[in-house]
């Protein structure tokens, strides 16, 4: 559909001004998984309130502009124990890996760095073979 | 006081963002990496327009000394590849196919996932807590270099 393609450059685009925002205001990355990270294992406690304000916007601002968009199905599994491993795999890859979508992906790349790069190249080729495994030949998702 | 500002400034746009461009619709994100089913564009285009925004932002960080802040800027990248970076992304993105959900995303949708959303965080939560004992675990299997 044309119109997600819009949607998902303004969307880009609004991603991208907050990591610009955050980078040359507070001079951080703007990684979600370091950012939360940072908070469960006491890595990041000296910053804390800077991380929970970023998080907290994160989380308002989609609640606030529903009214002027649409509302937004997630379609997530019902699955419990897919949701249980994802959650695990993705909180433990992302801290291994420093770094995630947000992180190496939009931060990284955007300054070609060879981690960011190698990162998004890692998570995309498992993100792929995981959805032909789980989706088309075990039919789990 | 500024420095916090700024952050939920930043999180506003970024939450925005991932809302707007239907990154928390977990279809669209496992339809972007199901390269053999009905391929979904939309994620590329997020990224892509992500970029632009990132990119102008570290140019003019190169002709700056310190943030708006004071703060101080990050240093150049890092370039070696170790085999935490590569393990854990290998981790991280077969748990993103499964479900369709990374970090930014599953913050952004904590006022409409439901359950099956927070049975995602828990364990992601668990995840990260967990994550500097598996690195040491690692580390010590395995030495790094």
């Amino acid at each position: 559909m044309p119109i997600d393609w819009i949607w998902g450059l303004i969307g880009g685009l609004l991603i991208g001004t907050g990591g610009a925002i955050y980078l040359l205001g507070n001079g951080k990355i703007m990684g979600a998984s370091g950012i939360i990270g940072g908070l469960v294992d006491g890595s990041g406690l000296d910053t804390k309130w800077e991380r929970i304000l970023f998080l907290l916007g994160v989380a308002v601002m989609p609640v606030v502009l529903t009214p002027f968009y649409r509302s937004v199905d997630t379609h997530i599994t019902d699955n419990w124990y897919a949701l249980v491993a994802a959650g695990l795999l993705v909180g433990i890859g992302t801290r291994l890996a420093n770094g995630c979508t947000s992180g190496h992906g939009v931060c990284g790349m955007s300054r070609l760095s060879v981690r960011g790069f190698v990162a998004t190249a890692c998570y995309i080729l498992a993100g792929g073979i995981g959805v032909i495994l789980f989706r088309h030949i075990l039919g789990v998702i | 006081m500024l420095r916090h500002l700024i952050a939920l400034i930043a999180g506003g746009f970024f939450g925005a963002g991932l809302f707007v461009s239907g990154m928390t619709d977990t279809t669209k994100v496992q339809g972007w990496l199901d390269v053999f089913g009905n391929w979904d564009p939309t994620l590329a285009f997020v990224m892509g327009g992500a970029m632009i925004p990132m990119a102008l932002a570290w140019l003019v960080r190169e002709r700056r000394s310190t943030a708006l802040t004071g703060a101080p800027l990050p240093p150049p990248p890092s370039r070696k590849i170790d085999r935490n970076l590569v393990i854990g992304s290998l981790m991280f993105g077969t748990g993103w196919g499964l479900v369709g959900l990374c970090p930014g995303p599953s913050i952004a949708s904590i006022s409409y996932g439901g359950p099956g959303l927070y049975a995602f965080l828990a364990a992601m939560l668990t995840g990260f807590a967990v994550a500097p004992h598996v690195r040491s675990r690692l580390d010590r299997v395995v030495p790094a270099e």
